[in-house]
Order: C-alpha cells, then structure tokens, then sequence
C-alpha cells in the first residue's frame, strides 16, 4: 500500500521476521515482549531471595505488588477459589503492566531497526488477542474442572431466553477486552507520535504522565476482569 | 494509486467515527463523577471505595470511545479498500 506519510509517524509496520512464505512473526513484538518478561522475572526473583520476617528494599516493593493482585483475586473469587488462579491473575496483570511501562518509560528510540519501531508489545493487536483467548480458555476451563458437564447449565441461567446472549457473550467477551487493552495502548502512543512530531519539547509530558497512569489503570482493568469472568462461571 | 471516492469517504467516515464515540461516553463519565462526588459528600470515609469502582467504571465506558478510536485507526491506516 503506498502511503503519503505526513510525519514519519507509521501504524502498523513491523519487522518481519519470515519463516517460510505464508508464516511471519513481528520481530519487534517478540523482542520487547521477551525483555519484559526478563525484566519482570528478575524483579520479582530478586525481590523474593532472603525473604525476612520484617521486609526491606525490594521485598517492600513486591509484598505491595502481591498485596494488590491477591487483592484483585480475593474479591473477585471469593476465599476458597482464589488461590487456584491466583498465578493466572498475577502473570496477566504483570505482563501488561510490564510492557505498557516499558514501552512508554524506556528510551526504544535509541535502537533503530531497519523496518517498524520497538515500543510496548500490547501495540500490538497480536499481543493482547492471545491475551484475551488466554482468559477466555481460562475461563472454560474453570468452567469444566469445577462443575463438570454442569457447566452448560450456565447458558441458560437465568432463564432460557438468555441463551442467545450468553452465547454471544462469549465471543463478545474476549473481543472487549482485546479492543480495550489495544486501542488505549495505540491511542496514547499515537497521541504522544503526534504530539512530539509538533512540538517535541515540554507539551508531550502531561500525555506521556497520562499514558502512564491510563496504562496501569488497563493492566488492573484487564486482570479484574478476567477474575470477574473465572468468578462468573465457577459462582 | 487510491480512488479518490474511497479515499474521501474513508476520512470522513474516520472523523465521524472518532467523533459520534465521543459523546455517549462523555455524558457517562460526566453522570458517573457526579455521583461519585455526590457520594463522597456524604460519606468522606468511604472514599477510597468510591474512587476505585468509579476509575473501574471510567474504564469500561472509555473502552467505547476506544472502539471508535479503532474503527477511526484502521480506516485511515489499514484500510481494506484501499490498493
């Protein structure tokens, strides 16, 4: 497709990474996604190595974390199931903190790659479609391993008429939230492009301040909801 | 090279979008932080309550704005019609 670019700023080119002719990955995605991963494992091993009774420095900060995710769990799940998914919860909700984060705090720019740009790998509709089938596959399963073929009965709960609803629900489901994650990560990255493509000194600030705080805000969004949809189906 | 038709009704209908996604979206958030407030007024210890379920409900009616966003995005960026 040729496109007239008016500012240098391209949505939607990646760097290619070709397996055969038909099977491609997003060279960059992978590449920041991997970095965040090693970033969150570190933080969260180092934190948790000489564990004391009374917590200092960086036992501090991932007792808080935990606090906040158990949280998230507990009054969602209720106090004998949250333990089960815990993990799930704790994994979705770092991984998208992590890479909205990394992505808007560490300085990409520096490294040129020959096609596309790195930024946070949640730009990526890819990143935050597995996400969202995660849940969904999460929530199945729930469903199957504490009620058995007794899941079907939530389809028509409350009443009969509801079937074609809940059945739509279920794709409509993890389609909110994909749309949700992506769209408000690619908005605050596009506002900030085009922000600093006017005026690169001093405006971009409060957006990029904003972009913080609305990224954390969709990691925390994200991992209730999907306790909220665990909940909904275990009851 | 693009069609101009299609090129001209893609952005307009990108405008529209962005545009009409707005508004639902906005007289929610703006009733909802009426009540908020209204609520803490009432009650100053439940604070902390009150602000986590509204920036929760903050969340869910931006999504729709976003949706808009998305439709705006990919018509002006990844447009099938287009080549």
């Amino acid at each position: 497709m040729h496109t007239f670019l008016l500012s240098k700023i391209e949505v939607g080119s990646h760097l290619y990474v070709n397996f055969t002719e038909s099977a491609h990955l997003h060279g960059e995605t992978i590449f920041v996604s991997s970095v965040v991963v090693a970033l969150v494992s570190l933080f969260l091993v180092i934190g948790t190595s000489n564990l004391k009774r009374v917590p200092e420095g960086l036992q501090n900060v991932v007792e808080v974390v935990y606090e906040l995710i158990k949280g998230i769990a507990f009054t969602q799940l209720g106090p004998s199931y949250y333990a089960q998914f815990l993990p799930f919860v704790a994994t979705v909700f770092l991984f998208i903190l992590g890479s909205n984060w990394a992505g808007a705090l560490i300085p990409w720019k520096l490294i040129e790659i020959p096609h596309g740009e790195l930024a946070a790998p949640t730009n990526d509709i890819n990143t935050t479609a597995c996400l969202a089938l995660l849940t969904s596959v999460t929530y199945f399963g729930a469903g199957f391993k504490i009620k058995g073929l007794g899941y079907f009965g939530r389809y028509i709960k409350p009443s009969v008429f509801l079937l074609p609803i809940n059945i739509i629900e279920d794709f409509t489901k993890p389609l909110s939230l994909n749309f949700r994650l992506f769209g408000n990560i690619v908005a605050d990255e596009l506002t900030v492009s085009v922000l600093c493509s006017l005026v690169p000194i001093l405006i971009p600030v409060p957006i990029m301040v904003l972009g913080l705080f609305a990224s954390s805000i969709q990691a925390l969004i994200f991992s209730t909801l999907a306790a909220a949809y665990i909940a909904e189906v275990i009851e | 090279m693009v069609d101009s038709l299609v090129a001209a009704a893609s952005v307009i209908g990108a405008a529209l979008a962005v545009g009409f996604a707005g508004i639902g979206p906005g007289i929610g958030q703006g009733t909802a932080a009426g009540q908020a407030v209204e609520g803490i007024s009432r009650q100053p210890e439940a604070e902390g309550k009150i602000r986590g379920t509204l920036l929760l409900s903050f969340a869910f009616m931006e999504a729709l704005t976003i949706y808009g966003l998305v439709v705006a995005l990919s018509l002006l960026f990844a447009n099938p019609f287009v080549g």
